[in-house]
């Protein structure tokens, strides 16, 4: 037996008696970072295989949304910061080594293409919001095409993009992919927490990621075969995310005490509900056998399997950070 | 050179004289500490064991809080002590995330803050705040690099431990047994 008694106080508000240091923001923001990722990367890969008519709004229409998410997903890393007014001492350096860093970075490169991108199909986009009947919308549409015919620049920007299109495709893919296993990696990178500290996680929010953007697409898209094929590719996520999530709490069974430990926390510890019943029962076994039957034939609306799909996907990163926080070494 | 301590485990008594030396010495705020005192206890009744820890931040060799800092504002300064420089510091706490030993706390103005080793003492050939105010004289400070400090002749001479060793971080406080 043996028995560590704290004897001095450490009233230090957030780190005892666990590190709290971070909560929902980062969760949040992780989710979106994943999301954003998971909508760009289907929207390039689909206009590099010469798909941009057969699934417009994967293509043009989805990046519109992830240049609003990524802006949140920025100001909730700013609104985290303890010491707001230095945040930046962020952009003065790039330090490989620091997740953090890399991933703040690319937040800034993906936000503007992301701006770019939707730009340069604005007639598409406008076609889209009328289908939708988001008329209000007109406005934002009727000026980004003012600014675009009375000032040079945005004109030249704009065109530009157009022309070279499919070069910033790849470069989207790129950076896209490296948002996805930021959102991984950022966790993964702190030792300190033996729950974060594994190498399947960075693969598993990745999959994660993607798979709540395929979610995504298939709620919003008014095409069928897209909404078709998003959801079969959701499904096969799906089944790959499961198999991450048993192959993890086997890792983490099998290491050293405090790897047990953590994985205790979801076989019978305080998570278990919340992680098996909530998160994998209703944010990815619902919806996987709601699209097997609504691809059967059945009447299923699409918002209800790609909805689980999102909130569980925020849930998950949710729990991830609250619980990688309880998890530490014993001292 | 490399700096570091060695703590006398059976003469600590847990006075905690260490603890307030160093909030004096540096203005810590209140309610905050970089160093306290661990009570352990071990072994099963009637064979019981207890002694004293005074912790702080371990001073790493392999620096997981200087590597997840974005911004470079915590660093490793001459002679292995590792510093936050606070109007670098965002506040982002990647640092204290991924610390083992919780050695980092936020500072009420926003920045990280931890033990800095006494450097400005250190510099003038002064011991830190908590060795030179032991009533038991059970801390050393030192240089590892110099085989003939006395750091480096008590950690030949006598068997000691690190604390969780199991992180990887190579920490630079040993516990003499
Ligand atoms: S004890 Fe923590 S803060 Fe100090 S050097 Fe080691 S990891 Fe960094
Ligand atoms: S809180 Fe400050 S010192 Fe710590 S990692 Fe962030 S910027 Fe670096």
């Amino acid at each position: 037996m043996e028995e560590n008694i704290l004897s001095t106080t450490r009233d230090i508000h957030g780190l005892y008696p666990h590190v709290h240091i971070w909560g929902y923001p980062i969760a949040i923001y992780l989710f979106i970072g994943g999301l954003a990722a998971g909508i760009l990367l289907f929207a390039t890969i689909y206009y590099l295989k010469g798909k941009a008519d057969e699934m417009p709004f994967t293509v043009k229409i989805a990046p519109i949304f992830t240049f609003g998410l990524v802006v949140i997903g920025l100001l909730l890393l700013v609104y985290d910061l303890h010491h707001k007014m230095y945040v930046w001492q962020l952009f003065l350096t790039f330090r490989i080594e620091s997740p953090m860093s890399w991933g703040a970075w690319t937040l800034v490169v993906v936000s503007i293409f992301s701006l770019l991108w939707p730009l340069s199909y604005i007639d598409d986009i406008e076609a889209y919001l009328h289908e939708r009947g988001w008329k209000r919308l007109d406005d934002i549409t009727k000026f980004i095409r003012n600014m675009e015919h009375k000032y040079v620049i945005p004109r030249f920007v704009i065109i530009t993009f157009r022309k070279y299109r499919t070069l910033a495709a790849y470069l989207m893919l790129f950076f896209s992919i490296i948002l996805g296993i930021y959102t991984g990696i950022l966790l993964s990178a702190f030792n300190a927490h033996p729950l974060w500290n594994n190498s399947i996680l960075g693969p598993l929010f990745l999959v994660s990621g993607v798979s709540t953007g395929s979610a995504f697409v298939m709620w919003l898209s008014n095409n069928k075969k897209e909404r078709q094929l998003m959801s079969t590719i959701d499904m096969a996520l799906i089944a790959v995310e499961i198999f991450f999530i048993i192959h993890m709490m086997m890792g983490m069974q099998a290491g050293p005490e405090a790897y047990k430990q953590a994985a205790h926390l979801f076989l019978g510890g305080e998570f278990t509900v919340i992680f098996w019943v909530v998160f994998v029962g209703f944010g990815l076994v619902l919806p996987f056998i709601l699209e097997v039957f609504e691809h059967r034939g059945f009447k299923i609306h699409p918002a209800l399997p790609a909805l689980l799909v999102l909130v569980g996907g925020l849930l998950f990163r949710i729990i991830m950070v609250q619980a990688g926080q309880i998890s530490e070494y014993p001292l | 050179m490399r700096y570091a301590m060695a703590i006398e485990v059976n003469k600590c008594v847990g006075c905690a004289d260490c603890v307030v030396a160093c909030q004096t010495e540096n203005n810590v705020p209140i309610g905050y500490s970089r160093d306290w005192i661990v009570e352990r206890v071990s072994g099963t009744y009637p064979d019981i064991f207890l002694h004293f820890e005074s912790q702080r931040c371990n001073h790493c060799e392999d620096t997981p809080c200087v590597r997840t800092c974005p911004t470079g504002a915590s660093f490793i300064d001459v002679g292995g002590i590792v510093k936050v420089t606070h109007d670098e510091c965002i506040g982002c706490g990647a640092c204290i995330e991924s610390c083992p030993y919780d050695a980092r706390y936020f500072h009420p103005d926003g920045y990280v803050d931890k033990c800095t080793f006494c450097d400005h003492r250190v510099k003038e050939g002064m011991d830190p705040a908590c060795v030179s105010v032991c009533p038991t004289y059970c801390m050393h400070f030192g240089d590892l690099d110099d085989p003939d400090s006395d750091i480096s002749k008590l950690l030949k001479k006598r068997e000691n431990f690190t604390l969780l060793p199991e992180a990887g971080t190579a920490p630079q406080i040993f516990y003499l047994k």
